[in-house]
Formats: C-alpha cells, sequence, structure tokens
C-alpha cells in the first residue's frame, strides 16, 4: 500500500463515527459497514514498525507501533466493530451509533499506542464514549449504573497517569513494553499503579462490579461493543507490560473460579454472561501470568475467541430481551418454539464458549490448561477445569436452557430483525471455522513461536467426558429438584460496599452532624425563649424588669437624672 | 400458559425427553467405557485415576450449585434492594 494513503490505525472507525453525527438513511449504514473493512484492509497493508513518532515537552512518543501482538488485537476488534454495526443497524438513535464506532476507535487506538502517554489517552476516551452505551438505555438504573462505571473507569485511567510520571520520575521512558513488578523506590510504586490500573479495567476480584452492575444495564446492542473492547483491552495491555508476572497466575485463578457460583444463582441473564466474562478473562490473566509462549497464544487466542463467542451469546440474549422486554430467567422459557433461528445460533455460542471440540473455545482454553500442567501449576489446573466444567453448567446449559426451553412462559415472539439474525450467523460461523480449523484462521495471527496440536485423542475425550458428566450433574440436579430455581433477586456482591455499606455509613455521619448541629439551634432558641418568660409575669400581665414596666418617656426621665447624677459626681471628683 | 389449539411440540412431550436422556446417558457410559479402552496421554499422576475427568466434572458440579444455592441464604436480597 502507498504509504502515503496509510492513516493511524483507528481513524477509519472513527471517520465511521462521524459518518454516524452528520448522515442519515442508508447512506449511513452503508458507511458505518464499509469503515471497518477499510480498518482492517490498511491494517493489512501496514508493516511492523513505529509510525509518526514526535516529541512533545521533551519526551519521545510513539502514537503508533505495530507489531504482531498489536496486529491480531486490532484485527479482532475491526471484526467485532463489523459485527456490532451489523448487529445495529436497525436502530435510528444516533448516540448510540457514534458512541459505539468512536469507542471501538478508541480500543484500535489503545492497542496501537507505543507510549503510555498515547495508552494514556485512548484508556479514557474508551471510558468516555463508552458510558453513553449504557445511558442510551435512558432508564433511572441505566443512568446511575453508568455513572458508577463512569467513575470506576475514570479513576483507571488516573492511576495509569499516576504510574507513567512515577516511572519517568525514576528516569524511565515513556515507551509501553515490558514492565514487570521487579523495580525499587519510585518505579516500583509507578509499576504497581499501571498494574491496577490495567487490574480496573480486567475486571479482578473485588474491581470486578462495574462490568457486572452496568453491562446488563446498557441497550442490547451496547452490551455487544461494550463485551468486546475495555476488557480486551486490559488483556493486551497485561500481555504487553506484565507477562511471566506470577501473581497474575493466582488472580487468574481467582477470577477463572468465583464468578461462576454467582453466575448459577443469577437470574437476569446478561447478567449471568457478564460473570461469565469474568471467568473468561481469567483464563487469559492464568495464562499471561504463566508467561510462556504456548500460555501467552493461548491467552490472546482465547481474547479473540471469546470476543467471537461471547459476543454471540450476547447478541442471542439482546435478541431476546427485543423482542420480549424480558431479560430474567423467571419471566422466559419455552422461546425455542417460535424464535428457532434465535435458538439455534445461542446453542452454537454455548458450544464455543464450553470447549466443545470443534468449537473456537476448545483451542485456545487446551493451551491454557496445558500450559498450566506443563509449568507445574497443579492446583491453578485443578482450579481451570472446575472452571471449565462450571461453564458449561452455567454459559452453557444455563443460558440456553432458561431461556429458551424450561417451562414455558407464553411468550410468542418470532426471531429477531434481519440484521440481527445475520450478525449472529456471522458470529456463529466463525466459531466453528475456528473451532474446526484453527490452524488456517486464529493461529496464523498468534504473535509467539509455539507449536500446538489440540485435536489428538486424548485432548478431546478428556474434554468431552468432563462436559458429558457436567451436564449429567444438572441433569440429575434438576430431576431431584435439587437445582436452584431462578428467583427474582438481587444478589450481594463486592459493590455492597460501595452501593450501600459507604453510602448509610455516610448517611449516618451526615445524620448525626445535622441531629447535633439541630440541637444545639434548637437549645439557643429554647434559652431565648426562656429568658423573655423568664421576664414577663403571665398573672398580672406585666413585664418582670423595673423598666419595662414604665412607659417609654418615664424610662427616659429616669435615665436623664441618673446621667445628670454621674455627670455632677464625676464634676466633683 | 398452555394454549389448547397450539400443536404440541417436540419438548413438550415427556416420551421424547425421556428417549434424549435415554441417548444421553449411552453417551455418557460409552465415554466412561472409552477410557478403559483407549491408551490416553497422562501429563499428571491424578490423570491416572479411571474416569478422573468425569468424576471431577460430576462432583464438582454438583458442589458448584450446593455452594451456590447456601449463598442464596447470604447473599439473595429483594429485587429493589440497591433502589430503596
Amino acid at each position: 500500500m502507498n504509504s502515503l494513503m496509510m492513516l493511524p490505525p483507528f481513524i477509519p472507525l472513527l471517520v465511521g463515527a462521524l459518518a454516524a453525527i452528520f448522515l442519515r438513511g442508508p447512506l449511513r449504514s452503508v458507511l458505518m459497514l464499509l469503515t471497518p473493512i477499510w480498518g482492517a484492509l490498511q491494517l493489512w497493508g501496514m508493516e511492523p514498525g513505529v509510525y509518526w513518532a514526535f516529541e512533545f515537552m521533551g519526551y519521545a512518543l510513539e502514537p503508533v507501533r505495530v507489531d504482531k501482538l498489536s496486529l491480531m488485537f486490532g484485527y479482532l476488534f475491526h471484526l467485532a466493530s463489523f459485527i456490532a454495526v451489523i448487529y445495529s443497524l436497525h436502530l435510528k438513535d444516533t448516540v448510540q451509533h457514534v458512541a459505539g464506532l468512536s469507542y471501538a476507535a478508541s480500543a484500535v487506538g489503545a492497542v496501537f499506542a507505543g507510549d503510555l502517554l498515547t495508552l494514556f489517552v485512548f484508556w479514557e476516551a474508551l471510558a468516555l464514549t463508552s458510558v453513553f452505551l449504557i445511558w442510551a438505555r435512558r432508564t433511572d438504573k441505566a443512568f446511575s449504573s453508568g455513572m458508577r462505571y463512569l467513575i470506576i473507569q475514570v479513576l483507571s485511567g488516573v492511576m495509569l497517569l499516576a504510574g507513567t510520571l512515577a516511572l519517568l520520575g525514576s528516569g524511565k521512558d515513556l515507551r509501553f513494553g515490558y514492565i514487570g513488578l521487579e523495580h525499587e523506590g519510585l518505579a516500583s510504586v509507578g509499576a504497581w499503579l499501571i498494574f491496577l490500573a490495567f487490574g480496573i479495567k480486567c475486571a479482578f476480584p473485588f474491581v470486578h462490579n462495574w462490568l457486572t452492575d452496568s453491562y446488563p444495564e446498557a441497550t442490547p446492542t451496547g452490551t455487544i461493543f461494550l463485551a468486546s473492547f475495555t476488557t480486551k483491552v486490559a488483556v493486551y495491555a497485561f500481555a504487553r507490560g506484565y507477562p511471566g508476572t506470577e501473581l497474575l497466575v493466582w488472580i487468574g485463578g481467582t477470577m477463572a473460579c468465583f464468578p461462576i457460583f454467582f453466575a448459577v444463582i443469577e437470574n437476569d441473564l446478561r447478567r449471568v454472561l457478564a460473570y461469565s466474562m469474568i471467568n473468561q478473562i481469567g483464563f487469559m490473566v492464568v495464562g499471561i501470568g504463566i508467561g510462556t509462549s504456548l500460555a501467552l497464544n493461548g491467552a490472546v487466542a482465547h481474547a479473540f475467541n471469546d470476543v467471537i463467542f461471547k459476543g454471540l451469546l450476547m447478541m442471542t440474549m439482546g435478541s431476546v430481551l427485543h423482542m420480549t422486554g424480558k431479560m430474567n430467567g423467571s419471566d422466559l422459557g419455552g422461546l425455542y418454539k417460535t424464535m428457532p433461528k434465535t435458538t439455534i445460533l445461542c446453542i452454537v455460542g454455548a458450544a464455543s464458549i464450553s470447549a466443545f471440540p470443534l468449537f473456537s473455545g476448545f483451542v485456545s482454553k487446551s493451551m491454557i490448561m496445558s500450559a498450566a500442567i506443563s509449568e507445574g501449576y497443579n492446583v491453578i489446573w485443578l482450579l481451570l477445569l472446575f472452571a471449565a466444567a462450571g461453564v458449561f453448567h452455567h454459559a452453557g446449559i444455563k443460558i440456553p436452557y432458561f431461556a429458551f426451553f424450561a417451562h414455558d412462559s407464553g411468550i410468542r415472539v418470532s426471531d429477531p430483525p434481519k440484521n440481527m439474525l445475520i450478525a449472529m450467523a456471522i458470529a456463529a460461523t466463525l466459531c466453528i471455522l475456528i473451532g474446526s480449523f484453527p490452524a488456517q484462521t486464529v493461529y496464523s495471527l498468534l504473535p509467539w513461536e509455539s507449536e500446538y496440536q489440540p485435536y489428538d485423542l486424548t485432548h478431546v475425550l478428556t474434554q468431552l467426558q468432563l462436559l458429558f458428566f457436567s451436564a449429567l450433574a444438572f441433569v440429575w440436579l434438576n430431576l431431584r429438584n435439587m437445582y436452584p430455581p431462578e428467583l427474582r433477586s438481587t444478589n450481594l456482591d463486592a459493590d455492597w460496599f460501595y452501593r450501600k455499606l459507604a453510602p448509610t455509613f455516610i448517611l449516618r455521619i451526615a445524620a448525626s452532624v445535622n441531629g447535633v448541629y439541630q440541637r444545639q439551634e434548637q437549645a439557643a432558641i429554647s434559652g431565648v425563649k426562656a429568658l423573655i418568660r423568664k421576664s414577663y409575669d403571665t398573672e398580672t400581665g406585666q413585664p418582670k424588669g423595673y423598666f419595662s414596666k414604665l412607659w417609654p418617656t418615664e424610662t427616659m426621665v429616669a435615665w436623664v437624672a441618673i446621667l445628670l447624677a454621674s455627670y455632677l459626681m464625676l464634676y466633683y471628683v | 400458559m398452555d394454549n389448547p389449539n397450539e400443536a404440541k411440540d417436540f419438548f413438550d412431550k415427556p416420551e421424547n425427553i425421556s428417549k434424549m436422556l435415554k441417548v444421553f446417558y449411552v453417551l455418557c457410559a460409552l465415554l466412561v467405557a472409552a477410557d478403559f479402552i483407549v491408551h490416553r496421554h497422562v501429563y499428571h499422576e491424578w490423570e491416572n485415576i479411571p474416569a478422573f475427568y468425569a468424576i471431577y466434572g460430576f462432583v464438582g458440579c454438583v458442589i458448584l450449585v450446593l455452594v451456590a444455592k447456601e449463598m442464596r441464604k447470604i447473599l439473595m436480597r429483594g429485587e429493589d434492594y440497591y433502589d430503596e
């Protein structure tokens, strides 16, 4: 490609966002569809290297750096935005179109950022653009949820900036490469701040609730964009900045396991998927923490697959929400009768996330598991195996079962609009293509050199045993009526601390301060009142004080007399 | 809920469900049987336990569901808990 024609990778998607502002009707749709394709073609023509480097206030900035890792995520984000744009074509809501594409552009900008300052700019842009996809639901719940989302995301950005400045202050340059946690003094503070900033966006335990809180409150189409970008940018950032950091193995193991318990008892099916997203990110974080080339390849391949199969699952649930207006498992069921296409597409997504052989999750998940066992992480391997069984249980079975089968809710709605079906069909086809022909698809994009063969007898047999017997557990528990029913409820999670405890705490303090103030005020007022009361004789109807009994003229005469008397006295003295 | 005019679907008939379940049980049994016939690679000593993956998957999921059920007792609140 002619180098004069080349633009920074995030520009095409940004042009799409601008087109959505100014254009209406079919022209807008065509341009929005073309921009992700244009962007992806542009990436195809880019050679690895640093572009448009310049100096800013004495610091060397590299706004665009192209290598195999950033290219892989670049292609992924263009693919994801293409699918999400198709899925949202029926909308007339300009806010969502503009926010969706500029959000995608920010994600692309972030993965091609060669220095930490550029990364920070796109990091904050991710937060500011994506929050409109939540607010676009236009409900009170969505508004306050979006507010919480924005505060946490911006906090992550501020920590990234603070960490960057700390690294600069300790004599490091701005280049975004391997950072690691092994530093001393100020550099160590900086490295930890950046680690935590990435961790917030990656939904680490205890800071994960922005995800489970806000994604289910977003619009049916907005969630598809949301599920594709923010957390995957964080996974990319960890793969670049902290590969092989052992702490990540343990954090990832926790992330893979704890959300599945919440997912089993959650009623809102998109919230179930949000929990299962954290579970899948857990696998990626473990892979990055192990840090061998097989593990890192597994992590980024899993990120790639997750965007597509989680997108597919979110799209099927978005279709259900779009058509029925309901999202709780307790209100749904029996939809397969009138939504057969959506049902089948959902089952493909479910098979992919559960890592059935020939579906996309299988190839990437087994890479991470193999890396864990070959590096001697036995406990982690067992935890991941449990998480793999658990994800089949809640995402693979629960989602399709409670939405489309289970008890018949009596709801009879048709399959969603054609554009939604096409978007889901593309994602489903990709899930099967990647799962069946990994070497020709996602493996050819992998950034690190390593050989791996997912399809051997051992892997296929053991995975099938694990999945079938997880399903058997579901059947057994259901037949014995031991499976927890879907209930309308809120389940407490770490967000309780800032949504209930902190507000209650602050309210208590405010109430007690207010109470003290009011008591003081009351005491002062009643003191004055008592003084007035004491000086007035109610029986005679007259004030008690001597001067108060007199007329003003009499008082004046008395005072003049006193004045003259004292004057006379002074005269003699 | 049940509309008498509506034709009964495949999954509405209990006999279809029980047929499907029987096929499923047979598949499960075959997978365990395969464990004794096929020689699979063993990367870790626990994998030497016969049908290790089947047992682990079943027990893991039962524990998962039972623990989650207990969690409800502590964590479950009304739907409008945060709006009150």
